[in-house]
């Protein structure tokens, strides 16, 4: 179980990204949503330990992780998704694969994982991670190599940005299929109803605080109000 | 042979044991052993160290291999190859050369092999160069490249310097004749306080030659590389130079490019790049488990591979 205890996070200026998150999360499907700018982001890092909060603990399984590093929280079980893939130059699927399974993969392990994310095997395995894949196709193998690490834990951000129509289908039936398929946590920031749906908790974050969190039905009622309010008059007339 | 020298021989050749088809292994300074085929020969020249490599036309599917170990410290290897690939022939070529020094002299090999392709053979040439040794004296490589390209000919050239090597000045040439194509892609690797510096000249003379030149490298600790690339266009040709580089620590890289096109449908293009390993790629394999040192290592080899 993850549980973040007032968690905060302050920049510069003492602008405050993250004010005061007191969040549960044990098992199960959960959405983070909410507005551009809300933080979800900010607090994915702050799990995977890529930011350090300004204070506040963060608990897994009940021992304090606050202090460690990215390393050792993917060590314990926590494994992220970026929203941008990164490249790699000379890197192929093959070795980003091994590097998440901690281990040479048979043929048919990289072909299970790659097919699970609509790739073939025989076409990607060997194919270097750099410019010549897709913005789509980065995206698949991002979300393959979480899913080859298969830990209690896992976080994607906004696995549907700049994907097209079509990858975005098929990306819906991935996370149908591991919802039924994983037995640990999945963590999956989104902005998409399809997405959303399919979440059984959803949390909104808004301009730095938890304001909703609950089942689609709780959450769904207010949710557009909740995140709509607050735009400037010249936005809403124009929209 | 020592297990080192077997060893180096295995690592800059992969040579194991005897190898097959045409070979001539040099070893501190002398023949250490020596076959041709039916359609390579290979002639001791008698005008100065070396070896002339004539390679019937037509051939095909076959390789030669003439790797150099320097096992003695303090040696100074001069050695002059000539190839002549007969037209038509399509043929594999190793020449690797590694240095064993565990004394404190300075051991040397300058190879300076030239290349004389004649119409449409094709030669893919291999190169490694590897120092081990854990004496003070430094281990030191020059090799000189010099290839001819005849109408249609195409050489692909890769060359590897990875580790233990303190000084090399590589020169590479290339006079690119019609329809023919010459590709270099070097790696390369330096640390400690080593120098490796990279002179590549092109003349694109033909009509419809072309050229790719491409130098991936990775500068550690204090050492310090020169990529220098120029290339002409004399004709209607394509020629493309790529250098592309990590740094690391206070190592020192510059990269400069020379494009001279004499002829108005000449097309010529360089891409320089040289920066440290993105942060961003670190975190995403910490993300995955390895420590900073380990993602460090993961995206070097991957990038030099």
């Amino acid at each position: 179980m993850l549980e973040l205890k007032n968690i905060s996070y302050d920049v510069e200026d003492n602008k405050e990204i993250l004010k005061d998150i007191n969040l549960k999360i044990d098992g199960g499907f959960v959405a983070i949503t909410g507005p551009n700018g809300g933080g979800k982001s900010t607090l994915a890092k702050v799990i995977a330990g890529i930011i350090k909060p300004t204070s506040g603990q963060i608990i897994l399984d009940g021992e304090d992780i606050t202090g460690l590093t990215i390393t050792e929280r993917a060590k314990k079980g926590i494994s992220y998704a970026f929203q941008t893939p990164v490249k790699f130059k000379g890197l192929t699927v093959k070795d980003l694969l091994k590097l998440s399974m901690g281990k040479n993969a048979s043929f048919n392990e990289e072909c299970n994982i790659l097919s699970s994310v609509g790739l073939c095997a025989r076409d990607y395995i060997n194919r270097e991670v750099n410019a010549s894949l897709s913005g789509g196709e980065l995206k698949r193998i991002e979300i393959a190599m979480i899913l080859a690490r298969g830990t209690k834990l896992s976080l994607f951000d906004e696995p549907e940005a700049g994907i097209d129509l079509w990858s975005f289908n098929s990306l819906i039936k991935v996370f149908e299929h591991m919802r039924e398929t994983v037995k640990g946590t999945i963590v999956i920031i989104s902005h998409q109803e399809r997405i959303l749906n399919t979440a059984d908790r959803i949390i909104v974050l808004k301009e730095g605080r938890l304001i909703k969190e609950g089942t689609k039905d709780e959450v769904y009622g207010d949710l557009l109000d909740g995140i709509d309010s607050g735009v400037c008059d010249r936005l809403e007339e124009n929209i | 042979m020592t297990t080192f020298e077997e060893n180096l021989l295995a690592e800059v050749a992969d040579i194991h044991g005897v190898p097959e088809g045409a070979y001539n292994i040099r070893k501190n300074g002398a023949a250490a052993g020596r076959n041709t085929t039916a359609n390579i020969d290979l002639v001791t020249k008698e005008d100065k160290p070396g070896i002339d490599i004539i390679i019937k036309p037509g051939t095909k599917n076959e390789s030669v291999h003439i790797p150099v170990i320097i096992s003695e410290s303090g040696l100074k290897d001069l050695v002059y190859n000539d190839f002549y690939i007969g037209e038509g022939a399509d043929v594999t070529i190793v020449a690797g050369c590694g240095i064993h020094n565990c004394g404190d002299q300075e051991s040397a090999h300058d190879g300076i092999h030239t290349f004389h392709l004649a119409k449409n053979s094709k030669v893919k040439y291999i190169e490694k160069h590897v120092g081990t040794g854990d004496g003070r004296g430094a281990n030191v490589m020059n090799p000189t490249t010099i290839v001819y390209l005849e109408e249609g000919a195409y050489l692909e050239m890769e060359t590897t310097q990875i580790k233990g090597i303190d000084s090399t000045v590589r020169e590479t040439e290339g006079v690119v004749g019609d329809n023919a194509t010459f590709i270099v892609k070097e790696k390369i690797m330096t640390h400690g306080s080593q120098y490796a510096k990279t002179n590549f000249k092109v003349d694109l003379n033909g009509v419809g030659s072309s050229a790719n030149v491409i130098s991936r490298s990775v500068a550690k600790e204090d050492s310090k590389q020169e990529f220098i690339s120029r290339i002409t266009g004399n004709n209607e040709c394509n020629g493309h130079s790529e250098c592309d580089a990590i740094i690391m620590d206070r190592a020192v890289v510059t990269a400069i490019p020379e494009l001279t096109a004499a002829n108005v449908d000449a097309s010529l293009i360089h891409e320089a790049a040289i920066g440290k390993i993105a942060g961003e790629q670190l975190i995403k394999l910490m993300t995955l488990g390895l420590s900073e040192a380990e993602a460090e290592e993961q995206i070097v080899n991957g990038f030099l591979k």
